[in-house]
């Protein structure tokens, strides 16, 4: 292996380890799996009015569940990255080994995102077992539901990258998680409704048609939101914001789901490096 | 060449000085001892050795490098105060992945967990170690890749008497392969008779360094001298004497270093009245106050 790639790979296993130990893949796993098989359940009764597969129903479904709970869970496992190994004292021992400080986030960071992915494929997997025993003609949705995996791992990384760089700037846990709490209720929650007063009290004129769809490439979750319901066949099943799917070019979306990880995760580096430990 | 070279190393922070000019070595194999109250400069001092902070001017030279450079790194073994470590790994998952990140064969953890006596609990999770077997974590994880300069910053707060000598008995094997030791403590007895020198610092000043044989004589702290009398003796030993009564027979003494070969003669000669004689040169403890008191505190 690279000089690179052993040091990740030891501090990626041993904190993977940690993430079974504290049950986080048990929770995670269980909770994407729930929520997937009550929205298969509930998606599956109007398909024949739609008159589009069962699986493509579930993947609009499973695209406005993901937006909350994939940033939540990649929050939840982050904000204890950075603080809890200020609190412990092993990030100062840590930093006198031969390991620099974006070694030591991309071990972390490959770890967690091994827990998202078995979660995220965990459920989504549930979904498209559930959509074809009902309904035959669902392998029509797999390409969308892959779609949907690979960005939901992207929206997650992002997320990540957020939460290690709260924990960095909080130097706390219990203050890392109340910004990470924030950050969540802010980007995912607060943001769309901000945006929708905005569009309401716009009635249709210059913001709507013009700041809106950047406002929303700016926000990774709405970008996430947008690229899938857009790419998918389903668009017209999708509630809220998703109507203004139609005036962004799917590139758009993609580019800015691309690229929201790569800037997420300099910035966390950026804020370890500012640590003083 | 020494393993350690500070010289004028001056931290400040925000105008507030942490360290003033502080220089000092230490050679290969030589045990050195940093003493001070809390607050002193002394972990500051340790993170600025490992390159984890930068000093505000002056030079450190570690293992011929800068601090925190490749080699420094590769050579530098730490042991942070209180270090916790995360409680849901085993001591032996811990230590192998220390192993891995110097590079090292991670099948050498058992051995480094025997080494410290952590033998039979390696398998456990740290969260049901206690504060001492933590610290053997600590200082396992310091024992890997044989390094050249050891910075352990109270490595025996929370082990009993007897884990503290077999601390110090590793250390004294890893200096005699020639390793450079600098470890800071409280408990200023263990450090007298196990270190080589003492560094005293006090407010960011180097108040002191050097053995302690020598700090002993610069300070002339005077010496104690216990005499113990025969039964109704006490009394006339303490008149002829000229020295204070502490009970029924013991009689207190006390004189300069030059002084003591003179007194120990005017004892002598009263010896028909006298069952025994102890004679009591300054603690650590008094040094300690002495050095770090100077400056009119």
């Amino acid at each position: 292996m690279t000089a690179l790639a052993r040091p990740v790979a030891a501090l990626g296993a041993s904190e993977f380890r940690i993430a079974l130990r504290n049950r986080w893949v048990t929770i995670t796993v269980a909770m994407m799996a729930l929520f997937a098989l009550v929205l298969s359940a509930a998606g599956s009764a109007p398909t024949g009015d739609v008159g589009v597969d069962a699986l493509s129903v579930t993947v609009a479904s499973l695209t406005s569940l993901g937006v909350y709970l994939v940033p939540l869970m990649a929050l939840l496992m982050s904000f204890d990255a950075v603080a809890g190994e200020i609190e412990r004292g092993t990030l100062s021992l840590t930093l006198t080994y031969p390991v620099s400080r974006s070694t030591i986030l991309l071990g972390k960071f490959a770890a967690h995102l091994a827990v998202l992915s078995i979660a995220v494929g965990a459920g989504y997997g549930l979904a498209a077992v559930a959509a074809l025993v009902v309904d035959p003609e669902a392998t029509a949705g797999l390409p969308a539901l892959w779609r949907l995996f690979w960005s939901s791992l992207l929206l997650g990384a992002v997320f990540l990258a957020i939460g290690y760089a709260l924990s960095a700037v909080a130097r706390r846990p219990g203050a890392a998680a109340g910004l990470a709490i924030g950050v969540w209720l802010a980007l995912v929650v607060l943001y769309d409704l901000g945006l929708l007063a905005a569009v309401v009290a716009d009635g249709g004129g210059a913001f709507t048609t013009h700041a809106l769809p950047w406002l929303l490439l700016a926000n990774p979750a709405d970008a996430f939101r947008l690229y899938n319901l857009a790419a998918s066949e389903a668009t017209s099943a999708a509630a809220g914001l998703g109507g203004a799917a139609q005036t962004i070019p799917v590139l758009h979306a993609l580019i800015s789901i691309l690229l929201w990880p790569l800037a997420a995760f300099a910035l966390a580096v950026v804020a370890l490096r500012r640590v003083t430990p | 060449m020494n393993s350690l070279t500070l010289s004028q190393v001056t931290k400040t922070y925000d105008g507030v000085t942490a360290l003033d000019a502080v220089a000092f070595t230490v050679a290969p194999g030589e045990r050195v001892a940093l003493l001070g109250h809390n607050g002193a400069g002394k972990s500051t001092l340790m993170k600025i050795i490992l390159g984890l902070i930068p000093a505000t001017s002056g030079q450190v030279t570690v293992l011929g490098a800068a601090p925190g450079s490749q080699t420094a790194r590769d050579g530098t073994a730490y042991l942070p105060e209180n270090v916790a470590f995360h409680p849901a790994l085993t001591g032996l998952e811990q230590i192998r992945l220390y192993l891995r990140l110097r590079g090292d064969d991670p099948a050498r953890a058992m051995d480094l967990l025997d080494r410290v006596g952590l033998g039979q609990a390696a398998r456990r999770r740290i969260g049901t170690y206690s504060k001492g077997m933590r610290q053997r974590v600590g200082l396992a994880q310091a024992l890997i890749g044989n390094p050249r300069l050891l910075v352990l910053d109270e490595p025996t707060s929370g082990l009993d008497p007897v884990s503290r000598r077999d601390f110090y008995t590793i250390l004294d094997g890893l200096a005699a392969e020639g390793a450079a030791i600098l470890l800071s403590s409280h408990a200023l007895t263990e450090v007298e008779a196990r270190t080589d020198r003492i560094v005293i610092l006090s407010q960011g000043r180097l108040m002191a360094n050097d053995t302690l044989a020598a700090l002993r004589r610069r300070a002339a702290l005077p010496i104690r001298l216990h005499i113990a009398a025969r039964p109704g003796a006490a009394d006339e030993v303490a008149a002829q004497l000229a020295g204070g009564r502490r009970n029924g027979v013991m009689v207190d003494l006390t004189c300069g270093h030059d002084d003591k070969l003179a007194r120990l003669g005017d004892i002598a000669a009263l010896k028909g009245l006298i069952e025994d004689v102890e004679i009591i040169p300054p603690s650590l403890e008094d040094l300690y106050s002495h050095f770090s008191r100077r400056d009119g505190q």
